[in-house]
């Protein structure tokens, strides 16, 4: 008898301590393959590199993080079925992920239902407008790249601007974001063309905003290589009116492919492109260039604002689970909600409970292509 | 048949959570589809490269009616099914009279018509962001929670696969079966063959739209990425990976490769090369396809002493 009260309290013993040491489980789904690559790659390496470095100090909470991740390769579908199996079976205590909109937006109604606090990594407004309870996310939305744009047009003493946007996802939300919010800024969308995923010469589209009477700005909403060939057609045209891309193309990149055509182009972006170039007094100074030589000696490669974001999802995850003091979902979720001042790579993050991506434009850095870099634009 | 229902029946035994229900659904859902392409393909002997297309038609069809237009799902289910047949049944008239890679052009061509629409329509779509789509209700009874929809799944599959068994014994069945080994011959004993490939084109699609339809139901959330060219080629590797002319070959196609990449995960960024691997190894060493291939190997067993 007595023998069996010892046995009892050593399994007592050895299960409350490995309750204590059981890693909390961080899920990811992301676009690691596929035609969204560019986003779900250096997210991935994020997100193994800082998982590993805050196992290296001592974890958090006093246990050690293990990052269950899967490839949903930008397919929607299957972005669904892996955050099943993440709720499901592996049992996360978070998820951080979700490359695109769709892929989150498919996601949505099941943590929603599991009531999983779900830090998204994509762009659209609609992922926290309306607010959804456990959804929260950390890039720029569109909406903020069309303000930002605005009002240094507004500044310039632009009042009448054109649109040309591509045919992707993201091209047509953000031309959609910009129409709907030009009025707020006293602009006027004079003209509006569009141009296909793979077309190869926009200067047909280019040529009608030229022959438009009165336009003072140009906006492209787009990424990939569609933008570097509008800029380029842009001068063979000769057209003179400042021009302005979209916070997709904010990428050595883009510099690359348009060549000298993309001097004096400028465009919204996170403070991350230019971290080096920052006053010593900017706040955001120091996270940047931590995460950005971190990442560049880890991986010899050029950074992203894309895996910033990832980089973003896990502190504020990490920060919020500190803050609670557990891994309880709904506190972790209410943690989250209560986040303020937290400094990241996008920007300062101060949630609330209308508010779920917690940026202002301040996030954004306006920057112009000055000599084939990017500069802060003055 | 019996294997079959007493498969989907047991199953669940087996399932331990709702991801493996949501996989066993995925499966079925997949298997439905490759069920009405093996008649076309396996049977009749035509190629559809287009077949996510009318997978499309279906699912959209019947989330743009909900969603956007108030329909009761049912309702819309069986319209976006029939308007898929009626498509299939205008363009099939001409594109059937091709042959081999013509009629796989057609197709194709046909598919990306759609996957294209689907894209750039989005005040009725959302566009390549995707749209959501209210869940299957009849009659005030929400049809919610994986146990639920995998029995429906379970048995429209099991529905699916007895009248595709008794349609292939059928006076039909035999002059698909004609119009495969040789159309000239078919016709020459007395077989419309324009009508017979027709009939066989219509009904995959209108089960390949049904199965989209529920798809997009059961998943609450449709982007353009199941309207493609490559989920066509998915349902085409389903069905030849399985066995062509096999109706359970097309069932264990679907099983096979809608499960497999959940399985590899484990290889990390290996996935794709072991899934290539399995995928080369087994045409090379079971060029008919796996049920067929197993099935000769059993019937040689048996007969040998």
């Amino acid at each position: 008898m007595k023998l069996h009260a010892w046995f009892a309290a050593a399994l007592l013993a050895v299960s409350a301590a490995a309750q204590a040491q059981a890693p909390i489980r961080i899920g990811a789904f992301l676009s690691v393959t596929g035609p969204a690559a560019f986003l779900g790659d250096p997210e991935q390496k994020t997100l193994e590199l800082y998982v590993e470095r805050l196992n290296a100090d001592g974890g958090v909470l006093g246990r050690k993080l293990e990052l269950v991740s899967y490839d949903s390769g930008g397919d929607a579908e299957k972005a669904r079925t892996f955050a099943k199996r993440l709720i499901e079976q592996d049992r996360v205590d978070l998820i951080v992920g979700g490359s695109t909109t769709g892929e989150t937006m498919a996601v949505v109604p099941l943590v929603e239902a599991a009531g999983l606090p779900f830090i998204s990594l994509a762009g659209a407004v609609v992922i926290v407008e309306p607010v959804k309870k456990w959804v929260f996310k950390t890039p720029h939305t569109d909406r903020m790249a069309c303000d930002k744009i605005f009002v240094d047009m507004k500044a310039r003493g632009v009042s009448k601007a054109a649109l040309i946007s591509g045919s992707g996802g993201f091209d047509k939300s953000m031309r959609a974001q910009c129409q709907g919010v030009a009025k707020n800024h006293g602009i006027d969308v004079v003209a509006d063309e569009t141009y296909g995923a793979s077309d190869t010469d926009m200067t047909t589209q280019l040529t009608k905003i030229r022959n438009t009477p009165g336009v003072q700005a140009v906006l492209n909403a787009g990424f990939g290589q569609g933008p570097a060939i509008v800029t380029k057609n842009y001068r063979q045209l000769g057209i003179t009116v400042p021009l302005y891309q979209s916070h997709g193309v904010a990428s050595k990149q883009y510099i690359n492919l348009a060549g000298d055509a993309a001097e004096g182009v400028r465009l919204p972006a996170a403070a991350l492109l230019v971290a080096e170039s920052l006053p010593d007094s900017d706040p955001q100074k120091k996270v940047v260039v931590s995460y950005k030589q971190a990442y560049e000696t880890h991986f010899k490669q050029d950074v992203s604002t894309f895996g910033g974001h990832a980089y973003d999802g896990l502190m504020l995850a990490v920060a919020a689970m500190k803050k609670a003091g557990s891994t309880d979902k709904a506190k972790v979720r209410d943690a989250l909600e209560q986040i303020r001042g937290y400094m990241g790579t996008a920007g300062v993050v101060n949630m609330s409970a209308q508010d779920h991506m917690g940026l202002d434009l301040t996030a954004f850095r306006m920057l112009e292509v000055r000599k084939g870099d990017w500069v802060l634009a003055r | 048949m019996l294997a079959l229902i007493a498969g989907v029946a047991l199953l669940p035994l087996a399932l331990a959570n709702n991801y493996h229900y949501e996989i066993a659904i995925l499966v079925g859902l997949n298997a439905i589809v490759c069920v009405g392409l093996n008649l076309l393909i396996g049977y009749a002997g035509q190629i559809s490269l287009g077949h996510a297309g009318f997978f499309g038609i279906g699912a959209y069809g019947s989330a743009i009616l909900t969603a956007r237009y108030g329909w009761p799902p049912l309702a819309a289910l069986v319209a976006a099914s029939a308007a898929a047949a009626a498509l299939a049944f205008a363009v099939g008239r001409p594109i059937l009279r091709l042959r081999g890679h013509y009629l796989a052009m057609a197709t194709l061509g046909l598919g990306i018509i759609i996957s294209i629409v689907v894209a750039t329509e989005d005040r009725y779509t959302g566009g390549p962001d995707g749209m959501s789509v209210p869940p299957l209700a009849l009659a005030g009874f929400t049809l919610a929670g994986e146990r639920a929809w995998y029995w429906l799944v379970g048995a429209l599959l099991v529905a699916t696969v007895w009248l595709s068994l008794n349609l292939i014994e059928s006076p039909v069945g035999r002059a698909l079966r004609a119009l495969h080994g040789s159309e000239v011959a078919a016709e020459v004993s007395g077989i419309d063959s324009a009508r017979h490939k027709l009939l066989a084109f219509a009904l995959s699609a209108a089960i390949a739209a049904l199965a989209g339809a529920l798809t997009a139901h059961y998943a609450g959330f449709i982007t353009p990425g199941k309207v493609t060219f490559l989920h066509s080629i998915e349902l085409v590797v389903m069905v030849v990976f399985g066995g062509m002319a096999s109706t359970f070959g097309a069932v264990v196609g679907a099983a096979v490769l809608t499960a497999l990449p959940q399985l590899l995960t484990v290889f990390k960024e290996y996935e794709m090369v072991v899934f290539g691997s399995v995928m080369m190894l087994t045409m090379i060493f079971m060029p008919r396809g796996l049920v067929p291939t197993i099935a000769a190997l059993a019937a040689r067993r048996r007969k040998a002493p």
